[in-house]
């Protein structure tokens, strides 16, 4: 891997977002203990992150449910707002623009989908559904250019332009994904943010799609942050990996760093537990009890409940990301306290 | 994958799920039947009426009640006899499906608009906007249809004294029938439109840029129109049975522009009297054009119902 | 005697247009206790075998042929009542997607002694005791208090549990479990799969393992079958069609995973897709995409030869064994 000087191109800080489970005067009292209390639930999605993304990498996000991975994405492109933090895009602040100040970063930022059945829509055309984005951002654009441009982005992922009249339902998974890439690189996009695109798709049609984003990014020079449950497609596709659980940072690092030596103890249980070819039988760090539910979090630690290693300390106080030396960064008191070897 | 898109849209359309499974449906197919029957016998109805019964001079008081031409005593140019005034019941009851008709259609035309408007915003934005709307609809479903139109109508008759009322009858029963139901048409597209918000295309059509109208109109739109056919089906129904209601109160279609409504009206003195048919044979056809809008409806929704047919 | 015989077993599906053949002449044994794997995409017929076995296709597929022996007993012969007392008694399902199975309206006690009176006559009390050993025996912590619980108040990993509870309450001599943790997470599904493991081993039940990932049949399974547009291509030992895979499909689907690539690398991809049922090419289904593809393939179906423990259905293959097998002999 080449040592570039490398800017950010997105920036994260501090960013929480909490979603209100009881809205509205009445929902919020409740009855508790005998007396009439006032109360409010809140998930707490994602808490206290900060992340960069560096130009030019993919930064693989993974984590299981409740983590926060999707809606960090979405933070970061705009589909929510946050509860508190900043985010900025290549130096810019873009957490609190209005949707007409957004619209050029509409144009650098695109997503791609994990239901490549939901996110096309089904009562257009492919033709209308790549029409749209260029004519929308493009006005002085005639139409023959718009035909020219969609013509090139459908060759570039595999679909046959003659095929543009069709509609998503005539097409199978692996084709409506490599549409909804397409309709994503219509804006000629600087950054990607993929939630999940291979996940709802078969095994072989899975290498298909990932050998089409490797290309893009090749040849059209994009970052991408991959959201996903898969180690194996971080190990391969990824340049960094941030671990979550429970909307915090457990572990950020170089791909071959993490795999070669997860410190988190979150981390080390996860990579064990991912199924792998050469196994005999299903061996795998056990984790004490269930996922908890991201409702109303403990001050500490959000792995504690879970956790072997844990002490008094991370049931009070939650950890703080920290470098070591081999560049990783890990919140944990366990591995900042040597505890874990 | 083969495609069916380089065929036409009519080619597509014939083969498509929904005709398939009406060939092989007797009660859709009759239905369908029946109901061009009654749409074709109104176009054509001043082709076929053997009578103009809105020209006084082919009423002649003389022929009045007479029955139907299967009776003794009857006329064999009347075929279903006569009214209490002497019109051919057959021609006043194609004239007055007629209107029957246009009054149904039109008046959830204007529901239609009203309430996907309606629909599409407080499903779409949400929050207080959606709450207020639908308090009002709401407020406005705890009013019986029946007894709004009444009030209204018998208002508007005092106010317009009964001459200029007859004159634009049709127009307050489209305006009223309208008004008084959008309601349905709003709950069922905003819960469409809260489905359809949280699917990816929706997030996909924001992140690439598109502003609320649009997405309201070009993408979400088009995804709410299944239930509204299905409903607009029964509404049709509805309204034609509201009208015929509204018009045997004696406040909708006036006795000179009978709908089938005032013919059962003004035939219901004569039940008993004998001349049964005045009010039964309008009431049959009534009874028969609501049924199959009604079966149409059934069909419809259980055919564009993508969890029914599948399989 | 295996426990399970199937013998050319033929699905059909009856379309409006056309019928077509989901299963086409699947033959397998299942010996009492042994584990085995049926791996596949989507679409080749892994999960319609499983509901074959149970005589639960619904319209509009059929079994238009073949023979499905269950512990000796032809199960084609049996009446829909006697069908029903082996369904859950004898051979139990677990499905893919938790929350779906368990009926939200009823509670976790409610549906385990519903279970147990509908195949054994006792009384309320005694199936509640017979519930909460079977959750003693899935881990589930606390089981009376489970027993008034509702399924929206588990999390997906206990409802799993629960299921694999439910389908052991009567102690049956199968398992087939259809993608029972493709739903889950990456940390729970191995814990239900070293559960089930470990339940299978002890209780001595033969599995039936269905799903998409190799990784997993090769923890859980000791023969697999290898599914492709409604056939077998290859079936044996799963350690060895793991480490020594003969089908191009097989190579193929193992070469795709990312850690057979260098990082960076572009991805060995099949090209193409599965063909659907109503447009099956002639000769082997999976030519199109075979790299190793011949004028034989294209017009004849490929048998299946045998490979020592593995059998496979591969034109190529078969010509490579044939010219290995005349290169050993020896000059006479």
């Amino acid at each position: 891997m080449t040592d570039r000087i490398a800017t950010d191109l997105i920036e994260v800080e501090n960013l929480e977002k909490r979603f209100a489970l009881d809205e509205g005067f009445l929902e919020t009292v409740k009855f508790r203990h005998g007396k009439i209390v006032r109360e409010k639930r809140e998930v707490h999605a994602v808490n206290n992150v900060n992340l960069k993304v560096r130009k030019g990498e993919v930064l693989c996000v993974v984590g299981e449910s409740g983590c926060g991975k999707s809606t960090l994405a979405r933070l970061v492109v705009g589909l929510l707002k946050p509860s508190a933090g900043k985010i900025f895009y290549d130096g810019a602040r873009i957490d609190q623009l209005s949707q007409r100040e957004m619209l050029p970063y509409r144009r650098k930022m695109q997503m791609i989908f994990q239901n490549p059945y939901a996110s096309l829509n089904a009562r257009m055309s492919i033709e209308q559904a790549l029409y749209e984005p260029l004519h929308v951002h493009n006005p002085k654009m005639s139409r023959a250019e718009i035909y020219d441009k969609m013509a090139e982005v459908m060759q570039s992922v595999g679909v046959d332009p003659s095929w543009a009249k069709r509609y998503p339902h005539e097409f199978s998974g692996g084709q409506r994904q490599r549409i909804a890439i397409a309709r994503a690189l219509t804006m000629d996009p600087e950054f990607i943010i993929a939630d999940e695109p291979i996940s709802a798709l078969d095994v072989s049609i899975q290498a298909q799609v990932l050998n089409l984003m490797l290309e893009a990014k090749e040849q059209r020079g994009l970052t991408y942050l991959f959201i996903t449950h898969d180690l194996s497609v971080v190990q391969h596709f990824g340049t960094r990996v941030a671990v979550f659980y429970l909307g915090s940072l457990c572990e950020l690092a170089d791909t071959k760093t993490l795999f070669e030596n997860p410190k988190h103890p979150y981390t080390q249980a996860l990579l064990s537990a991912v199924p792998q070819l050469n196994d005999e039988k299903p061996s795998h760090i056990r984790l004490r009890g269930e996922i908890p539910t991201p409702i109303n979090l403990p001050p500490g630690c959000p792995f504690e409940s879970r956790c072997v290693h844990a002490n008094a300390r991370c049931v009070a106080e939650q950890p703080a990301p920290l470098q070591k030396p081999d560049g990783a960064i890990v919140a944990c008191h366990a591995v900042e306290e040597g505890r874990i070897e | 994958m083969s495609g069916t898109s380089d065929l036409s849209r009519w080619t597509r359309f014939k083969r498509s799920n929904l005709v398939y499974d009406f060939f092989h449906n007797k009660v859709a197919m009759v239905s369908l039947v029946i109901f061009a029957v009654f749409v074709l016998s109104t176009v054509f109805a001043p082709l076929i009426a053997p009578f103009d019964p809105y020209d006084p001079l082919q009423i002649n008081i003389m022929n009045s009640e007479l029955p139907p031409s299967w009776q003794d005593g009857s006329d064999p140019q009347f075929v279903l006899g006569t009214d209490d005034q002497g019109r051919d019941l057959l021609s006043a009851m194609l004239y007055g499906t007629r209107i029957s008709l246009i009054i149904g259609i039109c008046a959830v035309a204007l529901q239609a608009v009203l309430g996907i408007s309606i629909g599409l915003i407080a499903g779409y934005i949400g929050g207080r906007t959606d709450s207020i709307l639908m308090r009002i609809a709401d407020i406005q479903l705890s009013f019986s249809t029946l007894m709004v139109a009444i009030i209204v109508l018998a208002v508007a008759k005092a106010i317009f004294g009964s001459q200029s009322f007859n004159e634009y009858a049709l127009f307050m029963l489209v305006l009223v029938i309208g008004i008084a139901e959008w309601p349905q048409y709003a709950r069922t597209v905003r819960a469409t439109v809260l489905a359809e918000k949280k699917k990816e295309y929706v997030d996909a059509a924001k992140v690439l840029g598109f502003g609320p109208m649009r997405i309201m109109l070009r993408h979400i739109l088009p995804n709410s129109v299944s239930p509204i056919f299905v409903i607009s089906t029964v509404q049709v129904a509805n309204a034609i049975i509201s009208e015929a209601s509204l018009s045997f109160l004696g406040l909708g279609m006036p006795v000179s522009q009978p709908s089938l409504g005032s013919l059962i009206a003004s035939g219901q003195a004569y039940i008993f009297s004998g001349s049964w048919w005045i009010t039964a044979i309008p009431g049959f056809f009534l009874v028969l054009l609501v049924l199959v809008i009604n079966l149409l409806g059934d069909w419809l929704r259980d055919v564009l119902n993508p969890k029914l047919y599948k399989g | 005697m295996s426990l399970l015989s199937v013998r050319d077993l033929v699905v059909k599906f009856a379309m409006r247009h056309q019928t077509l053949t989901a299963l086409d002449n699947i033959s397998f044994e299942l010996a009492r206790g042994e584990r085995l794997g049926i791996v596949g995409e989507s679409g080749a017929g892994k999960s319609i075998t499983g509901f074959a076995i149970l005589n639960l296709l619904s319209k509009p597929g059929f079994i238009a042929g073949g023979k499905i022996m269950f512990d000796g007993k032809d199960m084609a012969a049996l009446s829909n009542e006697e069908m029903r007392l082996i369904r859950g008694d004898r051979i139990a399902m677990i499905f893919q997607d938790p929350m779906v199975t368990l009926n939200p309206v009823l509670t976790i006690g409610e549906q385990m002694i519903e279970t147990l009176q509908a195949h054994r006559k006792i009384s309320r009390a005694d199936a509640a005791q017979i519930a909460i050993v079977k959750l003693r025996e899935v881990y589930i912590p606390a089981p009376e208090e489970r027993l008034s619980q509702y399924p929206h108040e588990l999390s997906g990993g206990m409802r799993q549990r629960i299921i694999i509870a439910i389908a052991l309450l009567l102690d049956p001599q199968l398992i087939i479990a259809d993608e029972p943790t493709t739903a889950l997470d990456v940390t729970i599904q191995a814990d239900i799969m070293e559960l089930l493991l470990e339940l299978c081993q002890n209780n001595k039940v033969s599995l039936i393992l269905i799903t998409h990932d190799l990784g997993v049949v090769s923890q859980m399974t000791e023969r697999t079958l290898v599914m492709y547009a409604g056939k077998i291509i290859e079936s044996g030992r799963t350690r060895e069609i793991v480490n020594d895979p003969q089908h191009p499909y097989t190579q193929g689907l193992i070469n795709a995973l990312p850690q057979q690539t260098l990082p960076g690398h572009k991805l060995k991809q099949i090209p193409g897709n599965m063909p659907g049922l109503g447009a099956l090419p002639t000769g082997c289904a999976f030519h199109p995409r075979c790299d190793f593809a011949t004028e034989t393939c294209k017009k004849t179906m490929p048998e299946f030869i045998n490979f020592g423990d593995v059998k496979v259905a591969c034109h190529e293959v078969a010509r490579l064994h044939q010219i290995n097998k005349t290169a050993e002999q020896p000059d006479d």
